[in-house]
């Protein structure tokens, strides 16, 4: 077990001008499952690999443990890595690919079936250690690179997007393996996904990560209610947080689409909209409402126990209850210190 | 059979308005010319190989005289024979064996990068790219008994003549390649490495690529150094296209006269014949057709399996 550090860590790939990685600073905790989340192309893979020792940085460092490794090879840093493509060795057994980093090692026969054994075991493929890789279904496949990545209890784990290679209804099942998993050996975990639902439902804490730059910081429930700006605003959260310029002043004012619903009588406390609604989304536990406030699109969301009480191309009037709406700076994006509204 | 129900009427296949869009004679209409182009120059041949050799057809007498397996025992009881059956062989095996070592290295030189890699590259490739005649008439000045460049390199180098190294060769101061028997047969030898190497190197430095990144990466993640990634998983992984390699060199090499023709016409006293070269002297310059024939023969069965082993190569890549 050991902390992941980052400092200042820079790639720039010849011939592109832009850094894909651009000075980041990051530091996980212990044991931590921690989650790099961003569109293609913001420089996820990128940093994930630089700190895996894939990919050789052009300026800053990366601990482990408190050790420099920044020029260490791969096989010095006490890593496990598993790979979208899962990346098994489709020539050896099960067995084989789990026992190939303990041969690496130099580790005796003996000791090797036992370590072998006892992955195996854990993630459960205990039936499957005869087969070679092109006999196995995705999930199956994905537990044998865990287990390969288990085995010779590294420092960290690095994951670069393990479940997207999955369809849809084993990736939840295999969400839910995987943070036991992590929970169980409680070793400190790098998870890249561009999924946020994945993002959101495994990380101790998420970076959001946007060209090169990580945009926030913080546990999910932060990121969601409080981010740091409108990227993070609008990248988390499906439909993303509405964005309205303020009719007062040069900022814009946002809010989820859960807080925005009719405007009733009584207490004050929340910022009244006109809402002129185009058309509803029927999706099964929820339905959505399309329009617009004034020139901005807006979306509100409603429970499906909730009545929908406007007509589609009217005009109502609609609410957010002043503790959940945010404010950002209009031309920089950043979040603005919370503030009562005028 | 119900006819009259939906399904029954798909089943049941319908002739098409066009004569051209019917499956069973289209196919058939498209197989056609290579059909005709296999017999034509490979299955007539062929049979014609096979009634000559058990004739006794000469370039004067063209009478298919049936003389059973005759030519096949004279083949076999001339010591000329036995020396390019040998020849064939040596050649053959030794050659593969030396291209597949090296363009395994030269396949991961070339897959790491490095200034000039294209150029490396091209330079490789020139051989395979040169008309083998054009490439042996090279090999032939290079290594002319009197006037070779190499000779007078080595000459200069201090390392041939009177009292160097490799000494007084004959009494000149000539390595005189093509006039020994040994040195020819090296040289027969280098020309088919040489020959056969940018075309496996290429189909090696193609399987390389082909090896996924991540699963280089992983290698280099599990802590597997250089060696270890070698000989576990890159060579594993390229087996079934060092065999395409192989296969092929074989083809080349196993059924090759141009080489013993040009260079050493099989000498010096036949000491470089092989099975191709010896079938043309005797068939068509000495004259003996049956003759020529029935040594050709001698290529058959192992073009056989090579082609059995390019097939199953062939279906097992269809099946993964």
């Amino acid at each position: 077990m050991a902390v992941v550090e980052v400092r200042g860590l820079t790639k720039r790939f010849d011939g592109t001008g832009a850094a894909a990685v651009d000075g980041i600073d990051i530091a996980s905790r212990d044991g931590e499952f921690l989650v790099l989340l961003g569109p293609s192309g913001c420089g996820k893979t990128t940093l994930l690999r630089m700190i895996g020792g894939l990919e050789p940085p052009t300026a800053g460092d990366i601990l482990i443990g408190g050790r420099v490794v920044t020029d260490l090879p791969p096989r010095a840093r006490q890593i496990a890595m598993v790979f979208q493509s899962y990346a098994l060795y489709p020539h050896m057994s099960v067995a084989g690919n789990i026992a190939f980093p303990l041969k690496a090692a130099n580790m005796p026969k003996a000791a090797q079936q036992e370590r072998i054994a006892w992955a195996a075991g854990i993630l459960g493929i205990d039936g499957l250690l005869e087969r070679k890789p092109r006999q196995l279904s995705g999930g199956q496949r994905q537990r044998v690179a865990l287990a390969r990545a288990l085995v010779r209890e590294p420092n960290v784990f690095l994951l670069d997007e393990p479940l997207s290679n999955l369809d849809a209804q084993r990736r939840a099942s295999a969400r839910d393996e995987l943070q036991q998993f992590q929970r169980r050996v409680a070793t400190t975990t790098i998870y890249v996904t561009h999924d946020q639902v994945e993002a959101m439902g495994m990380g101790d804490r998420i970076a959001v990560m946007e060209q090169g730059h990580i945009r926030q910081l913080g546990p999910p429930e932060e990121i969601y209610d409080e981010p740091a700006d409108t990227f993070v605003a609008t990248f988390v959260g499906s439909p993303p947080m509405n964005l309205v310029p303020d009719p007062a002043g040069g900022d814009l004012i946002g809010f989820r689409p859960e807080h925005f619903q009719p405007a009733a009588d009584g207490p004050a406390e929340v910022a009244r909209f006109p809402f002129h609604v185009h058309r509803m989304e029927y999706l099964g536990a929820e339905r959505l409402l399309y329009g617009e406030v004034g020139e901005a699109k807006v979306v509100a969301r409603f429970p499906v126990t909730v009545p929908i009480p406007v007509e589609l191309g009217a005009t109502a009037e609609f609410a957010v209850p002043l503790q959940h709406l945010k404010r950002f700076d209009a031309e920089t994006g950043q979040r603005r210190p919370a503030r009562s509204p005028s | 059979m119900t006819a009259g129900t939906p399904a029954a009427d798909l089943v049941e296949e319908r002739p098409s308005r066009y004569l051209l869009d019917r499956v069973g004679v289209l196919g058939p209409l498209l197989l056609l010319p290579t059909v005709v182009y296999i017999v034509a120059l490979v299955g007539v041949p062929l049979v014609l190989a096979l009634l000559y050799s058990l004739s006794d057809i000469t370039v004067g007498d063209q009478s298919l005289d049936f003389v059973g397996l005759r030519n096949f025992q004279d083949a076999v009881g001339n010591a000329t024979f036995q020396q390019a059956l040998r020849n064939t062989f040596i050649f053959t095996l030794v050659s593969q064996v030396v291209v597949l070592i090296l363009a395994n290295i030269l396949a991961l030189v070339l897959s790491a990068d490095f200034k000039g890699k294209r150029l490396v590259r091209f330079l490789i490739l020139l051989p395979w790219t040169t008309p083998i005649a054009l490439g042996a008439l090279g090999w032939l000045w290079t290594l002319d008994n009197v006037y070779s460049p190499i000779d007078y390199v080595l000459r200069q180098l201090g390392l041939l003549g009177i009292g160097s190294p490799l000494g007084p060769r004959w009494e000149g101061t000539n390595a005189l390649w093509l006039a020994q028997a040994d040195l020819a047969r090296l040289t027969v030898l280098t020309v088919h490495i040489w020959r056969t190497l940018p075309l496996a190197t290429v189909i090696l430095l193609a399987g390389l690529t082909a090896i996924p990144q991540d699963v280089k990466d992983a290698a280099n993640v599990d802590g597997a150094g250089f060696f270890r990634q070698l000989f576990y998983i890159r060579i594993p992984l390229l087996l079934p296209i060092m065999a395409v390699a192989v296969l092929y060199g074989i083809v080349f090499t196993f059924t090759d006269m141009t080489v013993v023709f040009i260079i050493t016409r099989g000498g010096p006293v036949d000491s470089t014949q092989v099975l191709a070269s010896w079938a043309y002297f005797r068939g068509i310059e000495g004259g003996s057709l049956g003759q020529g024939a029935a040594i050709a023969l001698f290529l058959f069965p192992v073009l056989v399996g090579v082609a059995a082993m390019m097939l199953r190569l062939a279906r097992r890549t269809e099946t993964v």
